[in-house]
């Protein structure tokens, strides 16, 4: 297992979340709706960030998945705030130079008249830096 | 003048490792009053005290310090060594120079320093003790046991066994508790009426034992050996001595339709009512917010058909005044209301059950006669999960849940699993958890024969939702183990709810002055040593209302509380602390900040009459610390805005002495 401290800090940080407060339940990923789309589960990104396996979870589709429906946030009952970690570790991955998700070029391909706006402010907010 | 005599110990290296104790007893010799200087290996040996009552006599020693551990540790010691040898005990001082100076210096030149600086103060102190004597106050030889549950239940006739006389106040209309509603008890699968209702008849048989039922503590006075206790019986509108319990009363109320609070609202019953068949005192009990005969004055039926003639409808509330020599809380707990756990669906769904609930259904004398049948439609349920830690270990959400874990509920959900697969076969049941945890003679072994004589599928995971769909409850959960999330169906959702203290136990700690924590868990004296003493004297705890425990420690524990009673009880005098707080009269202007700071309500004020300089006569209001209540603590020294308020044996002068000795 690859041990990142600096990754690790910076997600702990950006977060303000502190893994090691988790106690493995589960409650997290039993109630997370985007469940099945996810590489990583919610439980694992808290655990993986405590470990310090910083990299897998940087590459993975997962960090698209997570809705920030933020259901595990509401329901974990030690406040690990699971949600925050997936966002800290997707905002490491797309400060990277070129690493955003989406660009405004690409948009118009994708937006139809039932598209709100509000969809599209908050995608630019979650995909790009 | 006093003549000091300083007795340095070197505790083997303990101290000797980080204080020069030669130079420390030498440096001392010349403090003022001192007159003998030593030092020892073990000063608390026994060669060590003979040479203390040894100096005491040879040198007329007057005061004596001992340079060694903490107080805590063996300044009782040393007050017997100088009791023996003819000096009052209150004129030993002792210096910490191990736990504040030698375990914390690794320098020997500091840690000696801090040692000399110490012993001066100490010296400085016992300059200005004054040999005190403790007071006595006599014992009241009887006991109150507030709480009738299994807990309560074995504390009396513990007590009572031991020949004192022992009341139970309990707020229910029944001894029993939360003991009474359970079906079987785990690991032994004993039936819980079996095992707990020939100890209730035994309570009601006991010469010794009073019980005060649909009752409550409204008010305490007094202090360890003489509490001042007012008991307040509520009206239950039926003669307690006449009713027979016969039940014919019950049988013809015609308001029929009341949630029974014994089988948690899942049926009902009347607004005459016993709660069980084997309810003590089995006396019938009206529901005054139910009855129409006391709403609108139209009924009477229960009067009509009572062959005894033990209906009362003018009954008033009765107020008891008791004294108690010591009280015992056994207040118990409840299960949580799972209101606030929306992802369970609790409050939308009837097949959403708690554990307590659950108890109930299986219970041969419930809403169901014993058959697991869902409450919604009297279904069989074929598939059932069980949800541990629900609102336990929750430290997010106070408001939701509980910090601690509620520790009984692993092995309950044990039981509860295993009995259904033994009852129905045909049922799969899931227990999702966090962790099982099963420390208790015999408790692992229930818990493996579950899953693997009974094949209950324990899923490491939580449940993340239930959500009602038709006659289905869709549970979706986590399986960590596997690295899925389930789906499943079920019939039935049982939810291991948090335990928490019963909502009377913080009013009555107020009315007690004993401490709680901020779970409202009464505290022990101390936490390994003290288990079932609270710190304020004379209250002693049994059961739950201390923690959450099963039945087995229940009882021990109920036991134990017991012991301590009667150790109190069978004495005749009670020998107390004189390092109290005490007026000086002349300096108090009655402002009552003393006696509001006072945690121990030992403070009290009486009209005085004083001589004034002109030789006319004045009343004064003046405060007056009762001694025997008065734990020593010196809240209202530093209160006393006029400096009336002294401590004997830590008066103020003392203390400054001490201080000055240090600056010097």
């Amino acid at each position: 297992m690859h041990n990142n401290k600096y990754l690790q800090e910076e997600i702990i940080r950006i977060s303000g979340v502190n893994p090691s407060k988790c106690m493995r339940c589960g409650k997290c990923s039993a109630t997370c709706p985007a469940y099945d789309e996810m590489e990583y589960h919610p439980h694992q990104f808290v655990n993986m960030v405590e470990s310090g396996d910083i990299e897998p979870l940087l590459n993975s589709e997962s960090l698209y998945k997570c809705l920030s429906c933020f259901a595990c946030i509401d329901r974990c009952p030690r406040g690990v705030q699971p949600a925050k970690v997936v966002e800290a570790v997707r905002l490491t991955a797309i400060r990277k130079k070129g690493a955003n998700r989406m660009t405004a070029d690409a948009v118009p391909a994708m937006v139809d008249e039932d598209t709100p706006q509000q969809l599209l402010v908050s995608a630019f907010r979650k995909y790009t830096k | 003048m006093q003549r000091v005599g300083v007795f340095v110990c070197w505790c083997g290296t303990n101290i000797a490792g980080t204080v020069d104790v030669v130079a420390v007893a030498e440096a001392l010799k010349s403090e003022p009053g001192v007159v003998f200087s030593a030092n020892y290996q073990y000063m608390c040996s026994q060669a060590g005290q003979d040479m203390i009552k040894e100096a005491i006599k040879e040198h007329k020693l007057t005061g004596i310090v001992v340079c060694s551990c903490s107080p805590r540790m063996h300044e009782a010691t040393f007050r017997k060594t100088a009791a023996a040898a003819g000096l009052n005990p209150y004129m030993v001082e002792i210096a910490n120079i191990r736990e504040q100076c030698s375990w914390v210096h690794k320098d020997m030149l500091t840690g000696t320093e801090k040692a000399i600086i110490l012993g001066k103060a100490a010296i400085a102190k016992v300059n200005l003790n004054a040999p005190l004597t403790p007071g006595e106050s006599p014992v009241t030889k009887r006991a109150l046991v507030i709480g009738g549950g299994i807990a309560g239940i074995q504390t009396a006739l513990d007590i009572a066994d031991a020949g004192f006389p022992v009341d139970i106040v309990e707020k229910k209309p029944t001894i029993g508790g939360k003991m009474a509603q359970l079906d079987k008890t785990f690991p032994t699968l004993d039936c819980a009426a079996c095992i707990l209702t020939p100890k209730m008849v035994d309570v009601a048989q006991h010469d010794k034992i009073r019980i005060f039922s649909y009752s409550e503590v409204t008010e305490v006075n007094g202090f360890v050996g003489n509490f001042d206790v007012t008991i307040k019986k509520n009206a239950r509108y039926v003669k307690e001595d006449v009713c027979t319990g016969c039940g014919a009363c019950v049988e013809k109320c015609p308001m029929k339709r009341i949630p029974n609070e014994f089988n948690l609202g899942m049926d009902n019953r009347p607004a005459i009512y016993i709660p069980f068949a084997q309810a003590v005192p089995k006396v019938a009990t009206i529901d005054p917010n139910a009855c129409n005969m006391l709403k609108n004055g139209k009924c009477g039926v229960c009067s009509k058909v009572c062959a005894a003639g033990a209906i009362d409808y003018t009954q008033k509330d009765e107020y008891i005044n008791e004294k108690y020599g010591a009280i015992v809380v056994a207040t118990g707990f409840n299960p949580i209301s799972m209101d606030k756990f929306d992802e369970y669906a609790y409050n939308q769904s009837k097949d959403v059950i708690t554990s307590l609930e659950f108890e109930r259904l299986t219970n041969a004398a419930g809403p169901s006669a014993g058959k697991l049948l869902r409450p919604s439609d009297g279904k069989h349920p074929h598939t059932i999960v069980f949800v541990q830690c629900v609102g336990s270990r929750c430290e997010s959400c106070a408001e939701k849940g509980k910090e601690y874990c509620s520790k009984i509920c692993c092995m309950y959900t044990a039981k509860h699993a295993m009995l259904t697969r033994d009852k129905y076969p045909d049922t799969e049941v899931y227990v999702f958890y966090i962790d099982v945890r099963t420390p208790g003679k015999n408790f692992d072994e229930f818990y493996r024969r579950a899953v693997e004589e009974y094949g209950v599928k324990y899923v490491k995971g939580m449940v993340g939702k239930v959500v009602p769909e038709g006659d289905k409850l869709k549970v979706q959960a986590s399986d960590l183990i596997a690295n899925k999330q389930l789906h499943i169906d079920a019939d039935l959702v049982v939810l291991a709810a948090a335990i928490e203290p019963d909502k009377s136990a913080r009013p009555l700690a107020t009315m007690l002055t004993a401490s709680m924590d901020t779970n409202d868990f009464f505290t022990e004296a101390h936490p390994k040593l003290r288990p079932v003493e609270s710190p304020t004297a004379g209250v002693f705890l049994s059961g739950a209302c201390q923690g959450p425990k099963d039945i087995p420690e229940t009882v021990s524990q109920a036991g134990a509380a017991a012991s301590k009673v009667i150790g109190l009880l069978a004495k005749d005098k009670l020998t107390g602390n004189p390092c109290v707080a005490n007026s000086n009269e002349l300096m108090c202007n009655g402002c009552s900040s003393c006696a509001n700071v006072c945690p121990y309500g030992a403070i009290t004020y009486e009209d005085k009459e004083f001589r004034m300089p002109d030789r006319t006569t004045k009343v004064r209001r003046v405060a007056v610390v009762n001694p025997a209540v008065c734990q020593g603590c010196g809240a209202c020294t530093v209160t006393c805005p006029s400096g009336a308020m002294d401590l004997k044996g830590f008066a103020n002068l003392q203390i400054m002495a001490e201080v000055d000795a240090i600056c010097k």
